[in-house]
């Protein structure tokens, strides 16, 4: 599926505003994106995989923060950074 | 102490130009001297925008440097260069708590906030402190960190701590790491809240370091309270690492370490000033001279230079008495905080001084703090300067 990314993440990706990743669940999409992109993971998730305060997912458009979530049939993954900060 | 440790020979100052590494809450600079320390140029930034908390160089592989890197969204990591700051990777197993031993709250890392090279032994150990309050080690440059499981999932580690109110602003430190010259097993921490803390072997066990030293935050605390307090840095003496120095929260320190207890040696400050600050800098080759930069800790804590005049205090008989230096700073209205990273001596002689301010600015003193000059300006809000020799 498609994942959208994030400005901030582009330096992992080399200016890719969005890459292909695979994954039955959130959690194993992220680990996809992690295997492809080391250390991208546990910029959005933290050690209690938990998505960070400041970061938010959204699958098909709709916000999701469980990372058990299937992801059968999705096409379209938005990894956003929240309006937060200054 | 197990035993008494030996005294270490007093190095031959070093000569020429060198470099400053300095952590900002909007990215990292290097700032390059010449070779009379004299002219200063802005050589190089790296990762504007992300939040660089320490920046620092491995004395022994001076190519080495890592930073400590999070931005406002994403989570916390360690960058590594292995050409002295030009190009970065980034670690590739950061930082991060492991499952907690049971009865201790889980952690999780917020920021990594302290890197100190071990400068014995092995090379490329490294460790780190993080907000919450926990200790990690690399052994190979950075690359990799595995927790101290000693400390982190120390039994009394919540005890020490605290909650989340007895941190600071920003969020409860580990800081101040210190590695024995003669001994890589032999640690110290700080860590705000909790004390100053010992290991002997490794980090396997830990014992508070706290006797003497005051903690007037905690109703009904007594002078032999055995944790619980705020250290803002803790240094030792580099020819006598068993003479401890910090700037603690509530005054300056003094630990011979045989005798195991700190005394208040900031009590002979001018009372207008008093003893509250948040760096302390020591002479690398006179262990009775320290420098501190004092803070307005009156009231609200305010955190601002008393008065709105900034000035360095130097003592030169290990606290029996304090001198004013101020020459060259702003004489009002200069109302800067100095943060407890952000001053840093070299190893020249005579000995130059660093400091930086929340307002972006870089002084030097190039004659052991007796004047000062602005070598940079305009820089985002200063969290740490680190002095590294120049890499070519």
């Amino acid at each position: 599926m498609i994942v959208h990314l994030p400005s901030a993440l582009h330096d992992y990706t080399a200016g890719q505003t969005c890459v292909e990743a695979q994954g039955a669940t959130l959690g194993e999409l992220l680990g996809d994106l992690d295997r492809r992109f080391p250390g991208m993971r546990f910029r959005l998730v933290d050690e209690l995989l938990q998505v960070r305060r400041h970061i938010k997912l959204f699958v098909e458009g709709v916000p999701c923060e469980d990372l058990d979530l299937p992801l059968a049939g999705a096409r379209e993954v938005h990894i956003v950074c929240a309006l937060s900060g200054g | 102490m197990s035993q008494a440790k030996h005294r270490l020979r007093v190095p031959r100052p070093k000569t020429g130009a060198i470099e400053l590494l300095i952590g900002t809450r909007k990215g990292a600079f290097f700032l390059h001297s010449d070779a009379e320390r004299k002219e200063w140029t802005l050589k190089r930034s790296a990762f504007i925008g992300h939040v660089i908390h320490h920046l620092v160089q491995d004395p022994r592989e001076r190519r080495v440097v890592l930073a400590t890197d999070r931005t406002g969204h994403l989570g916390p990591t360690i960058q590594r260069s292995e050409d002295g700051g030009k190009s970065w990777r980034e670690s590739s197993k950061p930082p991060a708590f492991e499952p907690a031993a049971e009865g201790l709250f889980q952690r999780r890392v917020g920021h990594v906030f302290w890197l100190t090279p071990c400068p014995v032994g092995p090379k490329g150990v490294w460790y780190a402190g993080t907000s919450p309050q926990g200790l990690f080690r690399s052994r190979d440059g950075g690359k990799t960190w595995k927790a101290v499981s000693g400390f982190n999932n120390h039994p009394m580690l919540d005890t020490w701590t605290g909650g989340e109110k007895d941190g600071t602003p920003d969020g409860p430190k580990l800081h101040s790491i210190l590695i024995d010259p003669r001994d890589a097993d032999h640690l110290y921490v700080g860590m705000s809240g909790g004390g100053v803390f010992e290991s002997e072997n490794g980090g396997r066990t830990w014992a508070p370091l706290n006797q003497g030293c005051a903690a007037d935050f905690i109703p009904g605390a007594t002078d032999r309270l055995e944790y619980g307090h705020d250290p803002h840095h803790v240094g030792f003496a580099p020819t006598n690492p068993d003479r401890l120095w910090q700037q603690n929260h509530c005054g300056i320190y003094r630990m011979d370490r045989d005798e195991g207890r700190w005394h208040r040696v900031g009590e002979n400050m001018p009372e207008e000033i008093g003893d509250i600050g948040f760096p302390i800098v020591l002479h690398p080759r006179d262990p009775d001279t320290v420098w501190v930069f004092p803070m307005d800790g009156s009231t609200v804590w305010p955190r601002t230079s008393p008065g709105g005049r900034p000035a360095v205090y130097r003592t030169r008989d290990a606290g029996e008495s304090w001198e004013r230096q101020d020459r060259g700073f702003p004489k009002e209205h200069a109302w800067w905080t100095v943060k407890r990273q952000c001053m840093a001596q070299d190893a020249h002689d005579p000995l130059g001084l660093y400091l930086g301010t929340t307002n972006g600015e870089v002084w030097a003193s190039r004659n052991e703090g007796r004047s000062w000059r602005c070598i940079a300006r305009h820089l985002p809000h200063i969290y740490s300067v680190e002095v590294a020799g120049v890499v070519q």
